[in-house]
Formats: structure tokens, sequence, C-alpha cells
């Protein structure tokens, strides 16, 4: 895991103890495919940035990297360079390396500290592949667990396809500008997060989005079924080293959509799903499935506040708790679809808009391509 | 020899107040008031005396109160006063001695060092009475591969699943140790509740039929009682391998309390001692419970779950873990504090484990090893307030069995007395005049209450940690603490000691 003299120093690591934390969240797509600067979605978090405190900000960016659209697209942290040797030994013994080089950055005074970042676009050896017995998919996880839990100093950040999570210690306006991404990058789709920690050393690998693969997850809130859920999806391999609600909250949706195969409104009625007494008062058929939901998977249940985008290749979804106790809004214009923390997020970006409202607790709002949008 | 035993309690009457209306003569069954007509007063013969309560509860004058007697043996640390009875006893009868209800002795109760967190400021408490606060459990396998129709929708392959209203039931207490007012109160009661009864070894008698959706049944090594129409009464079919209160023994019921009911009902003669056997005679491995499991459900056309109950003993884990690839839908973890109807009292005071301990092991390896999916955990011995079921559910629990609870709420005052019959509040006795003391109308309504409060006050505690339904407390152990533990409890417990932090 990721370190250096000035974590060492102070508080202890994301991953060493639980930090509950406040935030921001926000989103754009475009559902035509057409791509987009980061410009926009800079411009929406940094609207609401007194839910930020400047200890975490990040970006997920997809449709970004079309040139290496078949590779997995890598970004690392390094808090020095034996880490990144060791990390590149690694990575060659499994990975074709088709580019890498060092991210661009852009020296910005209110960013301090921060670690080396480098981006590998990558092709598993076929060799490797076939002998691992895994599927392509789970082998790329396994390394990024690899390198993540073994690797001292190296954190992978970002694994997913024609996608990249860009995130670090600071707001999250600063961040973007940090990364460029306001002039580097276009991508149909964004999503952003600004982090208000109750109390937090300030380590980069725990600032948010958290991804695996193309799936990454912004969320504000304090889940209180943490442990319980937890506890549950550790039993299927996945090791929650960083302790965030967000990381369990991707490994719950990696599990359901990828492992067991649901639809992402099924994850929806496990992760928040209905009170028994609604889930009474609905059709045969929706009682049926809803009921089976509960029944099957009633640890996967996600209760406290939380609003979640979460982005995928071709789309995002947003999810609020069933009691909806954390604000979020959506809106629409033309292709564009919007997700924001507060609506003032939306308005900042874009100020006329088709339609505007707050989805109720526990009722996901999916925004997929266009059929026929290229990207 | 014939040694005297000092009497352990002193009846105290306030002759002021004692109107000499004979009731606690006429109320107590171990014969120790009587009148004396030369004096016209009542008069009291402590040595008799078990401190039941009865005589107090019922006095209409208030005149009576029951205290430790004074008698006392010269102070001996190391041989204490019972030790020393027990071994009189013992001398006099050459017999094993016998016992009732829990462990009683000073060990350490770990629910009483676990804390329970709350929000504050960073995520809000949520208040039942303004939002909806779930308490529903299925219990039951969960570990499912998805499958869809045609249309693409979910099939329902789940194996049968047990509802529950709220992570409650009423532990195993047969028709036998207890009368047949107590099981038609914990019928109804259950009936009324949407939770379970279950019957114990007793069998189930023909009048009770008609509880079976509320109704767990169970098969032990005796097999009183068991037959087709039995099993397929149930809801749910227990199979009892171990009992919390003795561990590595069979049942026993004194032929005192096999009346002719019973007997009828149990499939076993009047009068006589009713010992089931330690271990199930053709359950002598794993592989043999596996088929006894099966042929349970082959006799009910796999429509109804099937638990294993066994005593929270050192290697329960591993027991577990091989009950549930077993086939087994529930395993029921009874503690060595469970209550019972007799049991040997070495036995009671001296085997078996805490079930906070090995309730906790048993979720942990059931997790490490990946199947804690196939199976429910239920836990008792002994549940004793809502608290208790809180914390159960939060160290991994999906219910727990209460059983001396449910007694207390039917009028028992823990005397410890049960295997001589004698109940005097029309529990654990087979005496039709003393049956008829418990009402099972007022019985009933008394468990309702009990189990109706507990679910109320498990929704404040659940509201306070920000939790609003039972299945996000199920293993949720961040949200326990341990106070005055040390390391190895906190290990064992998998939970952080007060203080420390999220």
């Amino acid at each position: 895991m990721y370190s250096n003299e000035l974590t060492l120093k102070s508080a202890p690591l994301e991953g060493e103890v639980r930090i509950p934390s406040g935030c921001a969240v926000s989103a754009i797509i475009d559902r035509g495919g057409r791509r987009m600067t980061g410009a926009d979605i800079i411009a929406s978090i940094a609207t609401m940035h007194d839910r930020s405190n400047g200890l975490g900000g990040g970006f997920a960016g997809y449709g970004i990297y079309p040139d290496y659209k078949e590779c997995y697209a890598f970004h690392l942290f390094y808090g020095d360079f034996q880490s990144k040797k060791a990390t590149e030994d690694f990575l060659i013994t499994h990975f074709e390396i088709v580019y890498s080089s060092e991210m661009k950055t852009r020296k910005i005074k209110k960013v301090a500290n921060e670690p080396i970042i480098y981006r590998y676009f990558l092709s598993p050896l076929s060799k490797r592949l076939e002998n691992s017995l895994l599927d392509e998919e789970q082998y790329v996880v396994r390394c990024v667990n690899k390198i993540n839990a073994e690797i001292d100093g190296a954190f992978v950040f970002s694994s997913g396809k024609n996608m990249g999570i860009f995130k670090g210690v600071g707001f999250p306006e600063d961040i973007g500008r940090y990364y460029l991404l306001d002039e580097e990058y276009a991508g149909y789709s964004w999503t952003a997060h600004g982090r208000y920690p109750t109390n937090t050393p300030g380590w980069w690998g725990g600032a948010h989005p958290f991804g695996l693969l193309d799936y990454s997850v912004v969320h504000n809130g304090e889940i209180s079924s943490y442990d319980a859920n937890r506890r549950y999806i550790e039993m299927f391999g996945y090791k929650c080293t960083l302790q965030t609600d967000t990381e369990v909250i991707t490994y719950v949706i990696d599990y359901l959509l990828r492992v067991k195969k649901l639809t992402l409104g099924e994850v929806a009625k496990v992760i928040s799903a209905s009170f028994w007494s609604t889930i009474g008062e609905k059709s045969d058929e929706e009682r049926a499935q809803e009921e089976y939901l509960r029944k099957a998977f009633p640890s996967l249940l996600i209760t406290g506040p939380f609003s979640i985008i979460f982005g995928f290749t071709g789309g995002l979804m947003a999810l609020n708790d069933r009691l909806k106790l954390r604000s979020m809004v959506c809106a629409e214009r033309g292709d564009r679809a919007y997700i924001s923390s507060e609506e003032c997020g939306i308005r900042a970006v874009a100020p006329d808009l088709d339609r505007i409202f707050s989805p109720a607790g526990g009722q996901p709002v999916v925004y997929t391509l266009r059929e026929g949008a290229d990207i | 020899m014939n040694t005297y035993i000092p009497a352990e309690f002193e009846v105290v009457r306030n002759a002021g107040l004692c109107t000499v209306c004979r009731a606690c003569e006429r109320q107590c069954s171990n014969g120790v008031h009587s009148y004396d007509k030369e004096r016209g007063t009542m008069v009291a013969d402590a040595t008799k005396c078990v401190n039941c309560h009865r005589c107090v509860c019922i006095c209409p004058t208030h005149a009576l109160k029951i205290v430790r007697s004074g008698d006392v043996y010269r102070t001996n640390s190391n041989w204490s006063a019972q030790t020393m009875n027990e071994i009189f006893r013992q001398a006099n009868s050459g017999g094993v001695l016998l016992s009732s209800m829990g462990n009683p002795n000073d060990l350490p109760v770990y629910f009483d060092r676990i804390l329970v967190n709350a929000s504050q400021v960073t995520n809000p408490p949520i208040d039942p009475l303004r939002e909806p606060m779930e308490t529903v459990v299925y219990l039951g396998k969960k570990d499912v591969v998805i499958e869809r129709d045609e249309h693409g929708r979910l099939i329902d392959n789940l194996p049968p699943q047990l509802r529950l209203n709220t992570p409650i039931m009423f532990s195993a207490m047969s028709y036998g140790s207890i009368s047949y007012n107590a099981h038609e109160a914990l019928a109804r009661a259950a009936e009324e509740l949407g939770i379970l009864y279950n019957t114990g070894e007793g069998g189930l008698h023909k009048d009770f039929y008609k509880y079976g959706k509320n109704t767990i049944v169970q098969v032990a090594s005796g097999r009183f009682g068991v037959h087709e129409d039995y099993l397929r009464a149930a809801a749910a079919i227990e199979i009892k391998m171990g009992q919390g209160a003795k561990p590595g023994i069979g049942g026993h019921l004194p032929g005192a309390k096999i009346s002719e009911d019973v007997s009828r009902t149990r499939m076993i003669p009047q009068g006589v001692d009713a010992i089931s056997p330690a271990p199930h005679h053709d359950i002598y491995s794993i592989e043999d419970l596996r088929q006894l499991i099966y042929s349970v459900k082959e006799a009910t056309d796999y429509k109804k779950p099937v638990i294993v109950k066994v005593a929270a003993v050192h290697n329960v884990a591993a027991v577990a873990s091989g009950i549930a690839r077993s086939g087994a839908d529930i395993i029921a973890i009874d503690g060595f504090r469970g209550g019972t109807g007799a049991a040997p009292t070495r036995i009671r005071d001296n085997v078996g484990i805490p079930v906070e301990l090995a309730l906790a092991q048993v979720d942990e390896r059931l997790r490490r090893e990946g199947i804690r999916d196939a199976v429910s955990i239920v836990v008792g011995g002994s549940v004793r307030s809502s608290a208790d079921v809180v914390k159960a559910v939060a160290l991994g629990a999906d219910a727990c069995y209460i059983g001396t609870a449910a007694l207390l709420a039917l009028g028992c005052h823990l005397c410890r007395s049960c295997y001589t019959g004698k109940c005097n509040w029309g529990i654990a006795t087979q005496r039709p005049d003393l049956v008829k003391r418990l009402n099972p109308d007022i019985g009933y309504k008394r468990l309702v209450n009990l189990v109706t409060a507990w679910n109320h006050e498990i929704q404040e505690m659940m509201g306070g940690m920000g939790i609003n339904s039972i299945e996000a407390l199920r293993g949720n152990r961040l949200m326990l603490r341990g106070v005055g533990l040390n390391e190895t409890e906190l290990r064992i417990l998998g939970i952080h000691h007060a203080g420390e932090s999220m």
C-alpha cells in the first residue's frame, strides 16, 4: 500500500482506520456519445465547494482513451522509485505494456505532497492468462489486488478499459486542473467527488472515485451496514483493505452485476431494497422478484445515508438509500443527463433544463448511451 | 446415616398481617405451610421450601417473605455450603445430583461485557416511531445460483425459508417437561407474533397440530413422539444433537412427570423415567447426520427447513462447518447457560462454553470457508433481554431462541426445581391441580407482550445505530465493543475494545 514519509509520521493510513466522511458527488453523461472535456464536471463540483474540505477530490472519465480502448489503463501512485521498479517488474511478467508514461500534471500551489503518478496501457499475456484458468477480467482484478496488497508503496487506482480515474488530496476543482482534465481529456461521461472526511491523514489513494475494472463509484454518506456488507462480500475473495464505504459498495455492485449477473435494476433492489410493506403492495410479479432478491441477498442490503453514482462503460446509475437520507438531484437536457448532490451543481453548467427531479429513496436512475452511439 | 442439611431459606411470616386464610397452605405443593390448630396460627417447615415465591405472590395481606437462611456453616472459601450439602446428599443417596434450569454459577456473561454503538453527527440515528424499522428475518439457505425464465425473470429457486417477524423464537421445551397449558400459551403466542415455538423432544399433542405453521418439531435421540404426521404438521424440523445444559448426554424426564397424556404424546410408557440416549444411535459421525437430514427431508418432500441443534462445545466451529456441508438449513447453537428441566448437576455446571464465544467462532469460520450462506444461525442459552438479541445478531446470529425468558413471562421464578414435577406455577408439572394454575389465555398474552416489548427495544437500538433493517445488523461487529475483556476474548469475539475507534 502506498505511503510516504509525511503520511507515516501523522495519523494512520486509510485502511488502518475507518474514516467516516461527508461529500459532494456530481456526474454528466452525453447519451449521444459526444465527448466533452472535463471543464463542465470541474465547474459542477466546484460549485459545491463547501461540501468538501480539501482532503480529497477525484474524477472518473469514460471514453477518454479511444486510441487504446482495447487495453486496460492502469493508473498508479508510487511512494518511491523502488515501488515503481517492483511494480513494473510485476507488470511485464503479467501483461504486454502497450504504452506507458508519467501522468501529465500541472503544478498547482494548493495541491501538495503529490506522489509519483504513472499510467500504463496493458494487455494480459495470453499464455499467463490461459495458465491462470481465470477469465480475463478476473485475471486483471487479481493482478490489481496483488499489487495493492503486496507491493509496499504502490497503489493501482484505476484499471478499466477506455476510462480513467484521477484523484488526489485537495479540493476537487484543484485536482481536476492538476490532472489537466479540462484540456487533455474528452469523454462521453464524467463523475466527480469532493470529500469531507472527519479525520484523515490525506492519502491520495483514499480519495474517490473508487474503481474496479471499468466500474467506478462516487459516494456521499456513511453506511451503517458497513461491517455486515464487508464480512459478507469478503467471503467471495474481495479484500476491503481501505475500509471505506465506497470500496465495499464497489465490490458489492461488482459481485451482483459481474459475478451473479443481476441487472442494474435488480442490483438496486438488493442494496437499496424496498421495505417489506412496500413490496407487499406491488403486483404479484414484482413482489415475487423483489422478495426473492431480499431473501437471497439479505447481507448486501446497505443501510444508513448514501447517495452513489455508479459509473460503467456506456452509462451511469444514481441511487439513494431507501430513506433518502442524502440529497441527490437528476436532470436532463437533450442528450445530456446530470446527477448532482445539489441542484446548483447542475445549474452551474446547464442553466436551462428539460427536466429536473429528485429520485425517491431506493429508486435507481440509469442513464445509458442511446442505441448506435459510437464511443 | 441420615444427615441433616439445614434449610437454605427461612419463611418469614408477619403475624400481625397474617389472617390465617390458609391460601399459602393450599398453594404450596411442597407442603411448607400448615395450620397449627392448637395455636391457631400458620407454621412453616422451611426445609421443604424451594423459594418459588408462589406463596409470597398470592398472600392477600403480603404477610410473607422468603429470605436466605442465616444458618451458616463455618466460613470456608474453598468448601462452600452448597458443595458441602451436595456431598451430604450424595453420601446419603449414592446418586447423581440433578439440577434444573441453566447454570447459575458466577462465570463470565460476555453479553454483559459488550457495548453497542450509536450514530452521532456523521450519520443520522433513525427514529422507529417515524420511519419503518424492519425486524423481519427469513431463515434458511441462501446459496443459490441465479436462474431466469424465458422472459428473463428471476426464478424463485430458494430452498424453504422460515419467516419470523422478529428474530426471536421460543426454544425447545417438551410437553412433559412443561405442562399442556404452558405449551398452549407458547403455541398461541408464536402464532400471534408471527414467530415459531419448538416442541422439544416430547412429541406434539394432537390438540396443537393446528398451530403447525408456527411449530418446530424436534427429532431427538429418543425419537419420542416422532412419526410421519408429526413431521408433516410442522413448519420446520429440528434434529437435536445436543443441548447447552447437558452437552454429551441425552434428555431426562422423570417418571413422575409422565402422565397418561404425556405418555400418549411421546409414545412411551407412563410413569417410567424417559431417558433418551446420549448419541442418536444412527448417528456416530457427520456422514450419518447427513443421512438423517435427508431422510427427514425425503419424508417432508423437501418443503421444510431442517435445523440441527448442537451444544456449544470446544470445537463447535468445526462441527458447525460439517453441519453446514451436510444439508442442514439452519444451525442452532445452545450455550452452556441454556436451561433444562433436568440435568446432572456436574454436567450442567461444568460442560460446554458460552454461547457468545461459540457464535462468534461459528460465524467467522463459516465465512472464512465461504459457506455462511449455506445456513442460518440461531443461538440460545441464554438470551435474557432484547439487548442480548441485538448483540447476538451483531455477532452473526440470524435469530435467537429464548426459553427461560419465556417461562419467566409465564410466572416462573427460577426456583430451579423443575425435576421435582411440583411446579407451583403450573409450568414444569403435570399435576392437574397445579397445571390449571397457569391460564393459557393470560399466559399467551404475557408472552406476546414480552416479545413485542423486546421488538420495540430492538428497533430503538437499531435506529440509534442508523440501521433500519435487522439484515444490516447481522454480523455487523463494528457496532460492538468489548469492555473489560482481554486480548484473547476480543479476538475470539472478533470485536474491538471500547474506546478504539471504527
